[in-house]
């Protein structure tokens, strides 16, 4: 076996230093009555032409966004990556190092957090950003659970456009601690009912996603005025973060906390993961804050670095106490949206959000022009909601079959939309095909 | 870390079990970390202070103290209101390792039950429990 | 080779932040040409866009390219990080990961679309399943902190299910930080339970603290410690003679592999950690990857989705009415699966259980050969770590932590330590089993001359490490002051 080293003999001398004849003798110290009698039984070792085979094939029943159009984003997006940030990340010092515990050697990934925080909170208007979390799911039931801390109140409000597997997630999160989730219902604007909010008491947050799950681009300033008179905190969340190129930030619009995903952020799909979990606050709720964050300091020479700090409020020393169990993150993850970020530029990224936004707009209109009905009037970004034509699911399988998938239903997440569809269009989808998907559902 | 006889204790406080002091002033009574359990902490970097109006009944958890590798609760030694915390503590949190006793103040409290102060313990019983 | 010094002083190039470079204007991106009208975005939601540094290709590669040369992995160097299991990361498994079908597809395509990723999904499972004889398992959290949270809400909702209310939760002194902070989020009050003088818990502690209002115990095993539960079996059936279940930490399953099966000694639910187990890539904090396994008592409560083979196709499957729900937007850290899955394959069952021999040997080794050099917690047979402290070195007034940072120096990546918390000053040497004896020896003869020095010139050891990047840094005045973004 290539990756274990050890020859006969380096066994043998090693056992006669530890004193034991055999390497199973070492295991005499698990009560014979805990040691497995039978083999593994699991497949042979294989080599490494038999295994890239096996895996090729495996693959190769997949529909890669190279092979198919796709126009679904819903939580996952096909956005162009330089080729320059994978071969960057692939650096193993980055990829097989461990947590930054020992600074004086991690200098390399403690200075690229540092840069990815300062650049998430350039993007979203906020004070402080944390060095990630698992996903936009968990980074939002963690925002929440935040807000529970701070105002002591064991009732939340959850917009109904928050991405539904996100709500999913907050359920699990959020039941068992006893804290009441409601969910806050939507108009026929396709935006979250502002006056729901209005109509509630003793909640401790409202959480709103803009732009939402139907791509609608929600009024945040309204929601936090809303909230604040009731001494509850506004979340924000959202699943395209290319979205803040063009549209304003949370931070200006009196947001507390925002939660979201970074996939966008030049991170492959990778079939839902691992992605990347944003979490940002104002300075006040710096201390409530899950997970790790980087710090500036200087070394005895003065010189600048980088440290993890606020450690007080991570498991490893409050326990029971801490602010989340979370440990392990998406580190490796922030490192490659940050590679991401610097490659665009702010001038960049502004440019790839317009490009985002006049594609979608574009499709919006061909499919009005056809006579396909956009459900929702107000501004969107990359995605939006339309109804198809009755049988269109016959339509949505003779597309599959020309590698173009038409959107996602979206019956299965609000049943009142039975027939509706929500689409989705990066930069990666041409005019062409564009115009394929039109005349095809227009067929 | 400082041996036992190299600890500051000073004599116009009462200490508790937990390392706060209290210390009498007019009809109210301040509330300190005491030198040891600062010491023990190490460098101090952040201290979390109740808000003025909170009442605590004795033995009430009323805020933590943080240094890099630690977390401490703060215990009331005797129940109250506060009417003060040391705001300077959230700029100079070291001013509970360098000045315990003075600057490096926590709270100030309106005591429900005055005789819970005198509960507590002198500087030779403290130093007693320390010993134990 | 023994005894030489990997560590030396070379060219170490400077690199400025970020926004500290560039200038307005450049990019380092390739961007498309916009083949339709623009289309001004709604003028009541327009925003300014982010104010990051404009930067070329160039000056982006050669910046993380600088930023990785300070940095120390696997692949650097021996990283014997107890509980961390740092072994190496086969890079074949990144070949895998990187295939468009693996890593270019989107998870809400049409399940006829999906059934590779699925079948290797639900063959994974069925791997870790044989490994620990459990019955059932979920790919779906994200790291091992994660997995934890899902199987005590898997333990919570069981004893509701049951119309039970249960408030406490056993937790061993000897537990990783992340237990009780997890057990807390499910309103578990974590239950200290000793280690005995072997280090190991006793059954009649765990009699005495485990009641009808306690949820069950976790248990970490090998322990930190490095040592095996030996009374596992009778501690599971003191907690479920008290309705608790047993939830089993896999942090150190390097150590059994083939040797134990998690089922057969009685933990009814555990998780994994892919990124240490099985070779995945850490990548300096996640992702990680940490499936859970159930026996069938708490198979009905597992998150959703599950994947499930209906002839011969993969599916995948909600409707489960006791699921404690979804733990992440999708299915868990896919990609980290797709190296798991490779790595295993790589393996095969025997080398899976040779790979815990050699662990188990190597810890040995450096166990015997440093216990006269170190003061050794435990004198006892260890699994695949061992745990020494500083008390020996202490009358010079040398710490662990100046002995892990004179380690650097000599290019090694220090052990854990200051954990367990219930060995002072430890330091905990978690070796793997893809180190070369030279390695080893290397190691052990560098410790052994660190404890000259510690001896002879203490102040090498305070000062260090004088070879990286940068030397110790202050982290006090990091944590008074917080600068967390520039």
């Amino acid at each position: 076996m290539r990756y274990l080293p050890h020859t006969p003999e380096d066994i043998k001398e090693m056992l006669e230093v530890i004193g034991v004849k055999t390497v199973d003798a070492l295991f005499e110290a698990i009560p014979e009555s805990c040691r497995s009698k039978e083999p593994l039984n699991l497949p042979r070792a294989m080599s490494e032409w038999d295994l890239n085979a096996h895996m090729d094939a495996l693959a190769a029943t997949m529909a890669p966004s190279s092979e198919y159009r796709v126009f679904i984003g819903a939580g996952s997006y096909n956005h162009y990556i330089p080729s320059s940030v994978p071969y960057l990340l692939s650096r193993s010092e980055f990829s097989t190092a461990y947590t930054p515990y020992q600074p004086e050697i991690s200098q390399g990934t403690l200075q690229g957090i540092y840069e990815f925080q300062t650049m998430v909170t350039r993007l979203l208007g906020m004070d402080v950003a944390t060095a990630s979390h698992y996903d936009g799911a968990t980074a939002l039931s963690e925002a929440l659970l935040m807000a529970v801390r701070k105002t002591k109140k064991k009732r939340v409000a959850v917009s109904s456009l928050c991405h539904p597997f996100h709500r999913e997630v907050i359920r699990t999160y959020l039941g068992p601690a006893g804290i009441e989730v409601v969910e806050v219902p939507y108009g026929e604007d396709g935006r979250t009912d502002l006056a729901a909010v209005g109509a509630m008491d003793d909640v401790a947050a409202v959480a709103v996603q803009s732009p939402n799950f139907f791509g609608v681009v929600e009024d945040l300033a309204s929601f936090a005025q809303v909230i604040h008179a009731k001494k509850g905190l506004m979340i924000a969340s959202f699943t395209e973060s290319i979205a803040w190129g063009l549209v304003k930030n949370p931070g200006s619009q009196g947001v507390d906390i925002v939660a979201g995903d970074g996939q966008s952020l030049g991170i492959p799909k990778a079939f839902g993961g691992p992605g990347l979990g944003l979490l940002a606050s104002s300075k006040a709720l710096m201390r409530q804050l899950p997970g790790r964050l980087v710090g500036t300091t200087t070394d005895l020479d003065g010189k600048r670095g980088f440290v993890l700090t606020l450690a007080a409020r991570e498991q490893h020393i409050r326990r029971e106490k801490a602010t989340s169990n979370i440990c392990s993150n998406n580190g490796l993850c922030a490192l490659n949206a940050a590679m991401y970020m610097a490659s665009l530029g702010g001038t960049g990224f502004k440019r790839l959000a317009q490009i985002n936004h006049n594609k979608a707009e574009y499709l919006k209109r061909k499919l009005m022009d056809a006579g396909v009905k956009i459900t929702f009037a107000s501004a969107t970004f990359n995605e939006f909601v339309v109804k198809f034509p009755e049988g269109f699911e016959k339509t949505y399988d003779r597309l599959l079959s020309r590698m173009i998938v038409a959107g996602l239903p979206l019956g299965r997440f609000y049943p009142e939309l039975a027939g509706h569809y929500l689409l989705c269009v990066t930069e990666t989808l041409s005019k062409i095909d564009m115009d394929q998907l039109v005349k095809e559902v227009t067929a | 870390m400082k041996e036992i006889s190299q600890l500051v204790l000073p004599e116009d406080v009462k200490y508790a079990t937990d390392h706060e002091w209290a210390r009498l002033d007019g009809e109210e009574v301040v509330i300190g970390l005491a030198d040891y359990a600062q010491d023990q902490l190490g460098d101090i970097v952040f201290v979390e202070l109740p808000a003025i109006g909170d009442h605590f009944d004795k033995g009430d958890e009323f805020g933590t103290v943080e240094s890099v590798k630690a977390v401490s609760e703060l215990y009331l030694p005797m129940g109250g209101e506060v009417v003060a915390v040391n705001d300077a503590l959230e700029e100079a949190p070291d001013l509970v390792n360098t000045d315990p006793y003075d600057k490096g103040w926590l709270i100030r409290i309106k005591p429900t039950d005055l005789s819970e102060l005198g509960e507590m313990l002198d500087k030779s019983s403290y130093l007693e429990s320390l010993d134990g | 080779m023994s005894g030489y010094r990997q560590g030396d002083s070379g060219l170490i190039l400077n690199e400025p932040l970020l926004w500290e470079k560039g200038k307005k204007g450049r990019c380092g991106f390739s961007l498309p040409e916009c083949d339709v009208d623009e289309v001004a975005f709604d003028a009541e939601f327009a925003g300014d866009g982010p104010n990051f540094p404009d930067l070329s290709e160039v000056e982006v590669v050669r910046h993380y390219t600088r930023l990785s040369t300070w940095n120390f992995g696997v692949d650097t160097g021996m990283y014997p990080l107890g509980s961390c299991t740092m072994k190496y990361n086969p890079k074949v498994n990144e070949r895998q990961a990187s295939l468009p079908g693996f890593s270019d597809v989107h998870p809400l395509l049409p399940e006829v679309r999906n059934q590779g990723a699925l079948k290797l999904m639900f063959d994974l499972e069925h791997f870790l399943k044989e490994l620990t004889g459990m019955d059932a398992v979920t790919l779906q959290p994200a790291a091992g902190a994660h997995g934890e949270l899902a199987g005590i809400l898997m333990i919570n909702a069981y004893h509701k299910k049951r119309g039970e209310i249960r408030t406490k939760i056993l937790v061993p002194d000897t537990a990783h930080g992340t237990n009780p902070a997890s057990g807390a989020l499910c309103g578990y009050m974590p239950v200290a339970v000793p280690v005995n003088e072997d280090g190991i818990m006793r059954v009649e502690d765990v009699r005495a603290l485990m009641d009808e209002e306690t949820a069950g115990i976790m248990v970490t095993n090998p322990n930190t410690l490095g040592l095996f539960e030996k009374n596992i079996r009778e501690i599971c059936e003191v907690v479920h003679g008290k309705g608790g279940l047993v939830y089993g930490d896999g942090a150190n399953l390097n150590a059994i592999m083939g040797y134990v099966k998690m089922a057969d000694i009685g933990v009814d639910v555990m998780h994994f950690n892919l990124h240490k187990t099985f070779a995945t890539p850490h990548g300096g904090g996640g992702p990680g990857s940490g499936p859970v396994a159930v026996t069938r008592t708490l198979t009905p409560f597992l998150p959703v989705p599950r994947v499930e083979k209906l002839k011969d196709h993969y599916h995948l499957v909600t409707d489960y009415p006791d699921s404690i729900g979804r733990m992440m937007t999708f299915y868990g850290h896919f990609g980290i699966m797709v190296r798991a899955y490779s790595y295993i394959l790589s393996m095969g069952g025997e080398g899976l259980k040779e790979a815990s021999a050699h662990a188990v040997l190597n810890a040995n080794y450096i166990k015997e050969r440093l216990k006269e050099t170190f003061h050794l917690a435990y004198d006892h047979t260890c699994m695949h770590e061992c745990v020494f402290s500083d008390a020996k070195q202490e009358p010079y007034g040398v710490s662990t932590l100046d002995m892990a940072k004179r380690l650097i120096d000599y290019g090694f990546h220090p052990p854990t330590i200051y954990f367990p918390l219930v060995v002072p000053g430890a330091l905990m040497i978690e070796p793997t089993e893809t180190e070369t004896k030279e390695d080893i020896d290397n190691f052990i003869d560098t410790l052994k001359a660190i404890a000259v020095e510690a001896k002879e010139s203490p102040e090498l050891l305070k000062n260090a490490p004088t070879r990286s990047k940068v030397r110790r840094l202050d982290e006090t005045s990091a944590a008074r002051k917080p600068c967390l973004s520039g």
